[in-house]
């Protein structure tokens, strides 16, 4: 649970390689951990980003968006996690169909990486598209392009590659080529947005939920998220789900709700950095 | 005159999460243990599920020996602390008690629980028998009541015992289910203690069938494996509106506030969202838990939900008393159909149905069947669904060759506890779906025995 390495990719996005032997020996894509980095701290699942069985250490990457995972970034190489546990959820099955489209956005470039990796050296070709809302904000670019036939980039602002939202980028390419499958990760509304794209020209489409999440064992149910109008709970049935089942309305709506607490904790965690 | 168990006043205990039954004074305890009759053939113990020899420890503690007392409870029950506590007595011991003939059997669970606590206060350094472990390497899955029974008896008989926990602390229901205030974690904390004194190792952050499966802990040198995984799968109601925000299991709604200390938000991180007005649906001991907790956490009106009538309530007697006397509103045979949200997708109301009770069903309590014409809005903005739980599926997928019965939980030999797999024993809730601590306990002792034969006779 050491940390071993830790680097920046981008502005609130650190990596860390950390050693976790026996769950670097069962990961498989599409797998997740449950962290905690102190006694008061929640449970939070973050996606293994890549794992190296023979060094028996997992690669995690955090995007500080609340009060746990600022606090997580600020975790130094050297220092340990209070807990891990892992590997959860389901492994992404992994087959040779063809051409795959490997869809990112923002962070989710992170939980992709070691699907698009796996799908690579299936002998899948590999077409990889990867957004973010600025060019500093793009992240694993060498490690994506090393797995992908053919990769493009899009920016919410335009200053790197297309500007517009990556989803216009999975447009044009079903415009031209024919996609077996698509993958997509990223925020919520990306997913939703993709989804309906590979609806349009009728490819299947996996998605990765982030359901809130609290033991990640199927204890508590809290990450119930309903799919083909069947409630499952995303820790132990997915995280990868067939994007034209899910409703992520219900989703959007449910990672909403502590909304008000998350800011109650990111406000006291300003005001004692504002205090030191 | 049967001694009645001091309690916190409720008016008090209703704002707070400290322990609501103060227990025994040593007078009390003396006069109540004065009170038994020592009977030859005493039928008290045929109540027991670990058949404590309760005519002799209560004896001992009517002499004035709380530590003797303590010993012989120990004899045959590891976890007298929190059974004192939590065992439902009036179905057991208590129950069959000559004195109860005349409606006030011995108070065996408060004198239980006087020995265990007064042992905790007196005994620091408590000697402990000095063993090795030298018999074999033996691990268990799942630290609740029946792990870690298992796992102290085994250490005992001078295995070497693992424990393998998912979770990130000890004590399975113990820790995550049952909440401070009927059972303070300090006791847990305490008995924890207690198994690693006696050389047992607890492993927390290992889920079994996906860390390691039992196959690599058998090829880790494990000799024999007793799997105590508890029924940790929450059941949904299957009704409209479930997924709305607002909506808890129990089983999230508990571990939320207990494991997570969420009723220390923001001191701790994780959060609870709680509005005023609750209802919990279901009235076995869970549904209570949930329900008095919420007040606790100072919902307004918190309200517990449920089909059938009173006396079909499944939850312990004293712990539906301290309930209503806390001020929670019971709504019987009172059915949910479906739940209505807002714009924003949180649960508004719970539209219900009156019941009225008909024939008998298949488990002998009569059926409510609903009246109609009587549905009607019940104003809500959380509700918690305490309506039971099954097995949770993690290890009996990733485990081939594990036989399940109908219901989906682990097939077992009665005698020996031993699943389909040679050298893998199973039992507590994971065998028997959700029940009690004490037969969950029974199941680790019991597991321990067949265990020691079997690799004995192996040898
Ligand atoms: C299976 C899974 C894999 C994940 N993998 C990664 C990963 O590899 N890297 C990473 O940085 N994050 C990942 N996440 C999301 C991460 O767990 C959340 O960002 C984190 O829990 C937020 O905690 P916080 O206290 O920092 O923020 P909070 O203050 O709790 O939340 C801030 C904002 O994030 C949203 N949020 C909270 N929890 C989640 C969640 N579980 N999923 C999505 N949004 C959430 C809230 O709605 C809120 O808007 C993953 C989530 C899941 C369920
Ligand atoms: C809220 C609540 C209140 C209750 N009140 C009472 C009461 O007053 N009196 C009473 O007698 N009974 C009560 N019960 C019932 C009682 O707690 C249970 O019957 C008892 O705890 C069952 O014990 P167990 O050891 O079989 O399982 P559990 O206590 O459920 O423990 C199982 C443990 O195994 C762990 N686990 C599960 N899967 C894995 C895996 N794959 N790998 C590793 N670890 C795993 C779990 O995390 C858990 O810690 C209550 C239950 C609840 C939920
Ligand atoms: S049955 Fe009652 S009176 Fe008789 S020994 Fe047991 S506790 Fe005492
Ligand atoms: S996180 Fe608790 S069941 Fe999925």
């Amino acid at each position: 649970m050491k940390i071993i390495d830790k680097k920046q990719l981008a502005p609130g996005i650190m990596q860390f390689i950390v050693e976790a032997p026996l769950i670097a020996a069962k990961a498989e894509p599409g797998n997740f951990i449950i962290l905690r980095y102190k006694e008061e701290g929640e449970r939070i699942p973050l996606t293994i980003a890549d794992f190296d069985r023979e060094r028996g250490t997992i690669t995690l990457v955090c995007q500080g968006i609340g009060k746990s995972t600022k606090e997580i970034n600020q975790m130094q190489k050297g220092e340990s996690f209070l807990d891990l546990l892992g590997p959860l959820g389901q492994a992404y099955p992994i087959k040779k169909v063809g051409t795959v489209a490997c869809v990112a956005g923002g962070l989710g470039v992170a939980p992709l990486y070691p699907k698009a990796k796996a799908l690579h050296q299936a002998g899948n070709r590999v077409l990889s598209m990867i957004g973010a809302q600025r060019k500093e904000m793009l992240i694993m670019t060498e490690e994506m392009a090393a797995v992908s036939d053919q990769i493009s980039f899009s920016t919410d602002d335009g200053s790197f590659g297309y500007h517009g939202f990556v989803t216009d980028l999975l447009r044009q390419t079903l415009e031209k080529e024919d996609v077996h499958e698509i993958v997509a990760v990223g925020p919520v509304p990306m997913m939703a947005a993709a989804t309906k794209v590979a609806k349009e020209f009728n490819v299947p489409i996996v998605v990765s939920l982030n359901a809130l999440m609290v033991d990640g064992t199927g204890m508590c149910g809290g990450c119930r998220v309903t799919v083909g109008g069947e409630t499952k709970f995303c820790c132990v049935d997915g995280p990868a789900f067939d994007g034209a089942l899910v409703n992520f309305e219900e989703l959007m709506s449910r990672q909403r709700y502590y909304r008000k607490q998350e800011q109650e904790a990111l406000h006291r965690c300003r005001l004692e950095e504002a205090g030191k | 005159m049967r001694q009645q168990m001091p309690k916190q006043d409720p008016q008090l205990r209703r704002e707070n999460f400290n322990e609501v039954a103060l227990g025994f004074t040593s007078a009390q305890a003396q006069t109540e243990a004065q009170r038994c009759l020592n009977c030859k053939k005493p039928l008290c113990v045929q109540g027991c599920p670990v058949e404590i020899d309760i005519p002799r420890f209560i004896k001992l503690l009517a002499e004035g020996d709380p530590e003797a007392a303590l010993a012989k409870i120990k004899e045959k029950n590891s976890l007298p602390a929190i059974c004192g506590r939590v065992c439902p007595q009036e179905n057991q011991c208590e129950k069959l008690c000559i004195l109860g003939k005349k409606g006030e059997p011995i108070a065996i669970g408060a004198l239980e629980r006087y020995c265990a606590d007064w042992g905790r206060a007196h005994q620091s350094g408590e000697q402990l028998p000095e063993v090795k472990a030298t018999k074999g390497k033996v691990a268990v899955v799942g630290s609740g009541p029946a792990g870690l029974t298992a796992a102290a008896d085994l250490a005992q008989m001078g295995y070497q015992v693992t424990v393998f926990e998912s979770l990130h602390a000890p004590g399975g229901v113990l820790r995550y289910g049952i909440p401070e205030f009927r059972l303070p974690k300090e006791i847990v904390d305490y008995e924890v203690k207690y198994l690693e004194k006696l050389g047992v190792e607890i492993k927390t952050n290992f889920l079994i069938g996906k860390t390691l499966t039992l196959k690599e802990l058998f090829d880790q040198g494990y000799q024999a494996i007793f799997i105590g995984t508890g029924a940790g799968l929450p059941y949904f109601l299957g009704i409209p509106g479930e997924n709305l925000n607002g909506v808890y299991s129990a089983n999230e709604f508990l571990t939320r506030v207990n494991l997570m200390k969420a009723y220390k938000f923001p001191e701790y991180d994780t959060p609870i969202c709680l509005g005023q007005r609750v209802a919990v649906v279901g009235a076995g001991n869970v549904a209570m838990d949930a329900a008095r907790t919420a007040l606790r956490l100072g919902a307004e009106e918190v309200s517990i939900v449920y089909r059938r009538s009173r006396e079909e309530m499944p939850a312990r007697l004293e712990e539906i008393e301290n309930a209503e006397e806390e001020g929670i509103i019971f709504r019987l045979l009172t059915n949910p159909v479906r739940l209505e949200g807002n714009e924003t997708g949180d649960v508004t109301a719970m539209i219900c149905q009156k019941m009225e009770l008909g024939e008998p069903d298949a488990s002998g309590r009569r059926r409510p069947v609903p009246i109609p014409g009587s549905e009607f809005a019940l104003p809500v903005d959380t509700v918690v669904v305490a309506i039971g739980q099954g097995p949770n599926p993690i290890l009996l997928q990733g485990t081939e060759g594990l036989a399940l019965n109908k219901r989906g939980y682990i097939e077992v030999d009665p005698e020996t506890l031993m699943t389909s797999i040679p050298g893998v024993f199973a039992g507590g809730d994971i065998v028997t779906g959700a029940a009690t601590v004490i037969a969950a306990m029974g199941a680790g002792k019991k597991a321990a025995r067949a265990i020691d034969r079997y690799l004995t006779e192996r040898q």
